[in-house]
């Protein structure tokens, strides 16, 4: 048996019910935004914590994940992919099957039924590969909600099915022309709207980050990935797997997968970042790998890229889906817990890892997912052929294939 | 008392209202900056807010983010900021200088460093945007042991209940947004902003003072009649857009820039004579 991280079986285990009321795990998270987004963000706390205990809610969101989305996804044995590792067997939990191909609707099924309740007419969110933006619309489209999608302009031109799609499905999309113009500006842009338009306006935020309660209601809307997953190893592997993997951008797939599993001490987790040029280069997004400092930045403390002065650093992926600064308070808490280890994965092993999958499985993964397989191919590598890891297979990959080509100098 | 303290005092026994003008520190440089700060105070200013540039500026418009970018440009850093408050105490020890901003720049710096850099350099006031008082408690008792005003925004959106929990932390001036939105956006609830004013007046014996949307004579004596004083800063970053980079300036050229503030007092001064007659 490899020696997995054995540190996290010394976790108290009350340590893992995060947050607190007031949206801190640890030393992380909390609220930090402006006076005018206070009581929006104490309604929205409040409405959750009522609709949290209420059935008929939690029944109306299952219904839809069932009929809506196709729930539940597969959990796959990748044999090809097992062989190709040499050690432990390989699992894919296969959210890239959902409807609009990624986890991200998961969540904004979820939130487009708090906007409901809460009687809220339009919506707004912001996007960076456009796959949160691309299922903010879909979910707006289904209920008849005026939606407004936030994207940085450089990310509008390096995803632009994302953007066409958005707008076959009746969204707004906002070009974002100030700061990086990318992911980050986008969610700036997105809280400038929500502020002024505070009284109609429902902020679908994509990722377990921002303000509390966001970070604590999206992960409950994306652990119906790690509930089913475990239902399902249970099944077909007879017990809990060994190991977990999901890549890390905000982290909200990766939270999704993990948290149903956070007590169970036998299961070691890893998070993989986006190691872009590598970390040594400074280029990438890889706060928590890296050992960013902790900072304050759209609404909560986290590991941070922030420079000496404390201004936000720009950030390198491959995928745009990782390129952010931060990273889920969360997970920021359960890396000084120690209960997960955070590494990384960079641009080339990614697309790396990209290949062998579609070659040998069949299956495009998402360039984001893709840092997740490169990094459980290695950890496969060094296990006895009787443990398992589950992969989260967080979307399909088909947005990518323009960017992959472009790369490899390949014309369309 | 602190200078912000005995400014309002002063201000309030002479029907003055408090004139503070707001603009980015560093932009277009840390030299125009001071001579601007210098300037604005013969203008008419009683207090200056001066922002410390951050990548990030969610609760702005696109005339205070511009105005940061150029900050950002030269690479103004937060230490930088406090040492043109030191600069400028050095002529000036009448001005209140208020710095705001928001929270990771001195989230880094630390916050010891930075509440005994900025008490060092002379600062007056702190007001962080992201920073609401249930998370301010350690900066805020740095702050507070230094005799360093805290500066709170109560918003249109603001519930009743909150308020006394801001003005419980707050010192210097309760700064009141006058709208739903960033900052440079158009006023166009007076009717809220003078029943949201007079519920203050109940809940606190703070001077409140009103920003956002504020934007020349007209707009600071409509404002100015509902509360102590009023803030400007966009109508002033964008005349400062128009200043070339260089780092020295005719005096011309500054107080041109700096009409808007000069325009706003001549304004304000005029309220208490209107409400005589």
């Amino acid at each position: 048996m490899v020696k997995l991280d054995e540190s996290h079986a010394a976790t108290d285990p009350a340590t893992l019910d995060g947050p607190d009321a007031q949206g801190h795990f640890g030393p992380y998270g909390g609220v930090f935004v402006g006076e005018t987004l206070i009581a929006a963000v104490e309604e929205l706390a409040e409405i959750y914590e009522t609709l949290s205990a209420d059935k008929d809610f939690w029944a109306e969101y299952d219904s839809d994940l069932k009929h809506y989305v196709g729930r539940p996804s597969p959990l796959y044995f990748a044999q090809r992919l097992t062989a190709a590792a040499g050690g432990a067997k390989l699992y894919l939990k296969r959210e890239d099957l959902n409807h609009t191909g990624a986890h991200k609707v998961n969540n904004t099924i979820g939130q487009a039924l708090l906007a409901k309740r809460m009687g809220k007419t339009r919506i707004i969110a912001e996007t960076g590969a456009g796959q949160h933006g691309v299922a903010s619309a879909t979910v707006a489209a289904r209920l008849g909600l005026e939606c407004h999608v936030y994207m940085g302009a450089d990310d509008i031109v390096r995803q632009a099915p994302n953007v066409y799609r958005m707008k076959l499905l009746g969204a707004n999309v906002v070009s974002v022309n100030s700061g990086s113009r990318t992911l980050k500006d986008a969610m700036n842009e997105a809280l400038r709207d929500w502020a002024t338009n505070v009284d109609n306006t429902y902020y679908i935020i994509g990722t377990v980050a921002g303000p509390h309660p966001y970070p604590k209601l999206v992960r409950d809307f994306q652990c119906v990935i790690g509930r089913e997953a475990r239902e399902q190893s249970l099944e077909q592997m007879g017990r809990l797997p060994d190991a977990l993997v999901a890549c890390v951008g905000g982290g909200s797939n990766a939270i999704g997968l993990f948290h149903p599993f956070l007590k169970d001490e036998t299961v070691a987790m890893y998070g993989v970042e986006a190691g872009g040029h590598g970390l040594e280069t400074g280029e990438h997004a890889a706060p928590l790998s890296a050992g960013s400092p902790a900072g304050v930045l759209h609404g909560n403390r986290t590991y941070l890229m922030s420079d000496e002065a404390g201004q936000i650093q720009e950030t390198h992926s491959v995928s745009a889906g990782l390129d952010y600064p931060g990273v889920g308070p969360e997970h920021a808490w359960l890396k000084d817990l120690k209960r997960v280890s955070y590494v990384a994965a960079t641009d080339a092993e990614a697309l790396q890892a990209f290949h062998q999958l579609t070659l040998l499985e069949g299956i495009i993964p998402a360039l984001e997912s893709s840092h997740a397989v490169a990094h459980a191919m290695k950890l496969a590598a060094s296990m006895s052929p009787d443990q398992n890891i589950v992969i989260n297979l967080s979307g399909r990959g088909d947005k990518d294939i323009e960017t992959v080509a472009k790369i490899e100098g390949i014309v369309l | 008392m602190s200078r912000i303290a005995s400014i309002a005092k002063n201000a309030a026994a002479a029907d003055r209202k408090l004139l503070i003008p707001y603009l980015v520190a560093g932009d277009p440089n840390l030299k125009t900056t001071i001579a601007l700060m210098h300037n604005l105070v013969e203008q008419g200013a009683d207090v200056i807010e001066l922002g410390i540039p951050f990548s990030d500026p969610s609760s702005d418009g696109p005339v205070i983010q511009r105005g940061v970018e150029r900050s950002l440009t030269k690479g103004t850093t937060l230490q930088q900021v406090l040492d043109i408050v030191a600069e400028f105490r050095q002529v000036d020890a009448g001005t209140a200088v208020v710095l705001m901003g928001y929270l990771n720049p001195i989230e880094i710096m630390g916050y010891e460093a930075f509440v005994n850099n900025a008490s060092n350099a002379g600062v007056d006031g702190v007001l962080i945007v992201d920073l609401p008082p249930a998370e301010a408690g350690e900066l805020h008792d740095l702050l507070r042991e230094n005799e360093i005003d805290t500066i709170f925004l109560v918003a249109p959106t603001t519930r009743e209940e909150r308020v006394a929990s801001i003005t419980a932390h707050c010192s210097g001036y309760l700064y009141y947004v006058s709208l739903k939105g960033v900052t440079g956006a158009a006023l166009t609830d007076y009717a809220s902003v003078t029943d949201n004013i007079a519920k203050l007046r109940e809940l606190t014996s703070l001077p409140i003072v009103i920003g956002f949307g504020i934007k020349d004579a007209a707009s600071a004596a409509t404002m100015g009649r509902l509360a102590d004083g009023v803030i400007i800063g966009s109508a002033l970053v964008e005349q400062i857009a128009q200043l070339g980079d260089q780092e020295l300036h005719d005096a011309s050229d500054l107080k041109r820039t700096t009409a808007v503030i000069a325009a706003a007092r001549e304004a304000i001064d005029r309220i208490e004579q209107d409400l005589c007659y």
